[in-house]
């Protein structure tokens, strides 16, 4: 184990990739703490505002604590617009470990002030902190449906691959069926017949569920295949000699063989898992308003004047661009060091 | 000869596998709590009369298998019902999968055109500032979520004011000249064909590339070396046709990636596509619409895998050898 970590961090994009997944998730599970506004914060007098400036040299030219200005709506006749000001007459400092509503937090602003970060939503929602909590969902889906689809797929693979016959050439006809409809389709489809009115902590639970659904056909298939080289191998022999029963020599005997694809194709996964979610809640299929995920804070982007008099909101593509890319370098090089056969990156 | 039985055999096993994916694909959308006449049931000019022979026509009042098999039958007749909007699906279909399969077939092409060569180059100068810099770019290339791309290709579109935004062609198509048509469709899809192109590129060069070194290593390529051939012909009479065959197994999987793929692509730029005509129909709960667009997916997914098994007949002596 220490020996495959050092073997992860000689390589420069895997160290990188590592700390920056780090943390992601330490951000996302410090999310109540370190986002200043809670997940239900929202001004309904300051739609789309535009991100705070927050200064750190005042207009003398001298160095001063760090403070910002709140905006005012106006609403421009000639432009038949509405439009974002500084109110330049107050000052609000910006505060470290302020208590809002009884809870610290890691920073916020003096009393009256607004601080949003990254701007806000059409809800006059804070971008910023809606960002850490969508984060939350964004960054798990992926390893929740993993866990549905590996218990799945090494079973449904291994009972195949280990009787062979019929049962393998049904179970695998089923399994061909499944992955011969175009997933992102099938995806669409099983989250568009999901009832409404479930809480959001059932419709994240089937979003996982369905992802899972279309993944594990493909993960079933390769540990089939491996099953059926390992099945032959002299301890199997010996196991079933003594006796053990079918299933102990599946779980037992055969598939911790397959441990090291296991663990290759779990992180080469993960990042699908993401930009599926993100993906479905983009289309308004996913993860649905209030809660917050990347894909859905995305699906503000779909309007034209938002991406262009709007840039705030499309930093949601950005992070799942740095989550997804962290994945994959960090998975390219996890399969170089586990399955040393192959030769992608050396 | 052997060809032909090789083929009518994998045409055979098509069949089967078509049929158990309309029955999951049924049992899904009519187990869904989706009722398939909603719309007509709020309409108020449609009298209980209708909406009865409506019921009677789709099967409604019968068990789910009658249902299926009756959906089946028309199916294989080519009556595929009508949309919610009235419509005839088979019309609808007729005018969408065109389009995809256009601008799915352009990107393979462009793909296979880019990234074989930049695969092989990869790997022959394995190592190098050019390889490593292209790891980088194809690894940046996989992880940009496919709309947000388009997204930002949109906005790209915009304020240059070079690409069309949207749709497949301009609203006075019909006036153009045969050239003009021609320009106007091809400027319409620059945007889409670079947004999957991106994505599927950095996938296909490297696995031309792994591939490419797999082969590197053999003893056959050491050989033609040792034999004093040039490097060019190592790589391209021996190196290449071992490490090319993979690829189209791959070319396969690659069509059914970019039917994925260019769903979200085509929602994004409004392109009228079978991708975004499944959505609307998911969104609008059009039950026929639905399944008759999951079933053409379906089936142009397995042609392409199909296709790809052909060809791999035709490149790998090895495949006609077993089989």
């Amino acid at each position: 184990m220490r020996e495959f970590f050092a073997k992860l961090f000689q390589d420069k994009f895997a160290r990188i990739s590592f700390f920056t997944l780090v943390v992601l998730y330490l951000i996302i599970l410090f999310a109540n703490f370190i986002a200043p506004y809670s997940s239900s914060y929202s001004n309904r007098d300051k739609a789309y505002a535009p991100p705070s400036k927050v200064y750190t040299i005042d207009e003398k030219g001298k160095l001063s604590r760090p403070y910002t200005y709140n905006y005012i709506r106006e609403f421009e006749p000639t432009l038949m617009q509405t439009i974002y000001k500084q109110d330049r007459s107050q000052k609000y400092y910006l505060k470290l470990l302020p208590k809002v509503g009884g809870k610290r937090h890691l920073f916020g602003v003096q009393d009256g002030g607004e601080l949003y970060l990254l701007g806000t939503d059409i809800n006059g929602r804070d971008v910023f902190s809606r960002l850490l909590f969508g984060g939350r969902i964004s960054m798990t889906v992926g390893f929740l449906a993993l866990l549905i689809v590996f218990p799945i797929g090494l079973l449904y693979g291994g009972i195949s691959g280990y009787f062979g016959g019929i049962v393998d050439t049904l179970m695998m006809r089923f399994a061909e069926a499944v992955m011969a409809i175009p997933s992102f389709y099938l995806l669409i489809i099983l989250a568009a017949i999901l009832p409404t009115g479930m809480t959001s902590v059932q419709r994240f639970g089937l979003i996982v569920v369905i992802l899972a659904l279309i993944g594990w056909a493909g993960f079933a298939r390769v540990v089939r295949g491996m099953v059926l080289s390992i099945k032959n191998e002299d301890f199997v022999s010996a196991a079933k000699t003594i006796g053990a029963s079918n299933l102990r020599i599946i779980l037992k005997h055969i598939l911790p063989q397959t441990t090291s694809y296991v663990i290759i194709a779990m992180t080469l996964s993960i990042p699908s898992y993401i930009l599926a979610e993100s993906g479905l809640s983009f289309l308004g299929l996913g993860i649905q308003q209030p809660d917050a995920s990347w894909g859905n804070m995305l699906k503000e982007a779909q309007e034209f004047t938002n991406i262009f008099y709007r840039p705030w909101l499309l930093t949601p593509g950005i992070l799942i661009f740095i989550a997804v890319l962290s994945f994959n370098l960090l998975g390219d090089v996890i399969r170089d060091i586990l399955d040393p056969k192959s030769q992608k990156r050396i | 000869m052997e060809f032909f039985k090789y083929i009518s055999k994998r045409i055979l096993q098509v069949i089967p596998l078509l049929i158990i994916v309309s029955i999951i694909s049924f049992f899904i959308i009519r187990l869904a709590p989706i009722d398939p006449l909603a719309e007509l049931r709020l309409n108020p000019s449609i009298s209980q009369e209708t909406l009865d022979k409506e019921i009677k026509r789709l099967k409604l009042d019968k068990p789910i298998y009658i249902q299926y098999i009756s959906w089946a039958k028309s199916f294989l007749k080519g009556d595929l019902g009508y949309t919610s909007a009235g419509e005839k699906v088979s019309t609808k279909l007729k005018e969408r999968i065109p389009n995809t399969l256009l601008l799915t077939s352009i990107v393979v092409f462009m793909t296979w055109i880019v990234g074989i060569p930049l695969g092989i180059f990869a790997a022959v100068k394995k190592e190098t500032v050019f390889d490593r810099t292209l790891t980088v770019v194809s690894s940046v290339g996989m992880a940009i979520p496919s709309f947000f791309f388009a997204i930002l290709l949109l906005i790209f579109a915009v304020k240059t004011g070079w690409f069309p935004v949207g749709g497949l062609t301009s609203y006075n198509f019909n006036e153009f000249s045969l050239i003009g048509k021609f320009f106007d469709l091809a400027k319409h899809l620059v945007l889409p064909t670079v947004v999957l192109f991106t994505i599927s590129l950095s996938g296909l060069q490297r696995q031309m590339r792994a591939n490419m070194l797999e082969v590197w290593d053999s003893d056959y390529v050491k050989f033609a070396r040792a034999k004093g051939l040039s490097e060019f012909k190592v790589i391209f009479k021996h190196a290449l046709r071992n490490a090319i065959n993979p690829m189209i197994t791959l070319l396969g999987f690659e069509f059914a990636g970019l039917l994925s793929g260019a769903a979200l692509t085509e929602y994004v730029f409004q392109y009228p596509g079978l991708g975004r005509l499944i959505l609307e129909a998911v969104m609008k709960s059009d039950i026929n619409l639905v399944m008759a667009s999951l079933m053409m997916g379906t089936i142009m997914l397995i042609l392409g895998n199909l296709i790809a098994d052909i060809l791999l007949m035709l490149t790998d002596p090895r495949v006609r050898g077993t089989k």
